[in-house]
């Protein structure tokens, strides 16, 4: 079953990557842009016909490796 | 009194590390990232590098590594932890010290001295020092931006200035007990004359006293 597992950095942390390709963006000349966060997506292919069983495994690979609980959300994603 | 200086696959600063802890006069090994055993030692080293070449996160896959589980049996015996630069950061995954690493506030590699002076000398690695003394030392990192949005961290150690955008410039935290502590810049780079400073052994020094007395910090 593929698994795509979405990792947000959260809002009241700092994005230097995100902060940085924002004023590349102005200097392009796309003065709209108010913000950039930059996030990070994993792709797993798991083993498992249930997705309720496959989603909570996925669930506590997040809590326990995938994101780091001090800056990151994470989202799992069947499919 | 013997302190293993643990090596994890892409750790590249554990020869420095055992050299200034000998030249100091303390007894340093060099302990493979699969060791679980460590009771023949009274304190432990995590060094600076990239240990498993930072995937995923700074730290986060060292965390996993088996002799992590007797480093934290060691931090909750209150024997002296130290990480250094990527240790730090595998500390904090480890959840041995709070917080976390972000990239530079600049995004630059930041290789150069930089002053630090002592916030709280209730650690063991500042305990022989005095409120407010400058250091000079080495900082060498791309992730060296400490935040700890719980604020639990106590900092020991805080740059003169505003490198990195570390949190209240932190560029030394300790765990309550103080037993535990992590160094961003490296205390081992200036460890002879040679080097552009010496003060780094001040702070070696410091860990190194720690193992003859264990529990130092505890309150």
């Amino acid at each position: 079953m593929k698994v795509t597992v979405n990792i947000t950095r959260r809002p009241e942390i700092a994005d230097p990557h995100g902060l940085t390709v924002g004023r590349a963006l102005h200097d392009l000349g796309y003065g709209t842009v108010r913000s950039v966060r930059i996030d990070r997506t994993i792709h797993l292919d798991v083993t498992g016909e249930d997705a309720a069983e496959v989603t909570a495994s996925v669930s506590e690979m997040c809590a326990r490796l995938l994101a780091n609980p001090v800056l990151e959300d994470f989202e799992v994603v069947i499919g | 009194m013997r302190a293993a200086v643990v090596v994890f696959p892409g750790t590249n600063c554990e020869r420095d590390t055992v050299r200034a802890l000998r030249a100091l006069g303390g007894e340093a090994e060099l302990v493979w990232h699969k060791e679980t055993d460590l009771s023949d030692f009274d304190g432990v080293v995590l060094p600076g590098g990239f240990a498993h070449g930072d995937a995923l996160r700074t730290g986060a896959i060292a965390r996993l590594s088996p002799a992590m589980k007797a480093v934290a049996g060691m931090a909750g015996e209150g024997r002296p932890v130290l990480g250094i630069c990527n240790g730090f950061q595998v500390l904090c995954e480890s959840g041995l010290l709070p917080g976390a690493f972000i990239a530079n506030r600049d995004l630059s590699f930041i290789c150069r001295y930089v002053e630090v002076e002592v916030a709280d000398t209730d650690s063991m690695l500042t305990a022989g020092l005095t409120a407010g003394q400058v250091l000079r030392i080495p900082l060498n990192s791309y992730e060296g931006n400490w935040v700890d949005p719980s604020r639990q961290g106590r900092v020991v150690l805080r740059y003169v200035g505003d490198p990195n955008g570390s949190q209240d410039r932190a560029a030394a935290v300790a765990n309550d007990a103080g037993n535990v502590v992590g160094i961003m810049p490296h205390p081992e780079r200036a460890t002879e004359s040679v080097l552009g400073s010496t003060d780094g052994q001040r702070l070696l020094g410091g860990f190194l006293a720690a193992l003859d007395r264990p529990t130092i910090g505890h309150r």
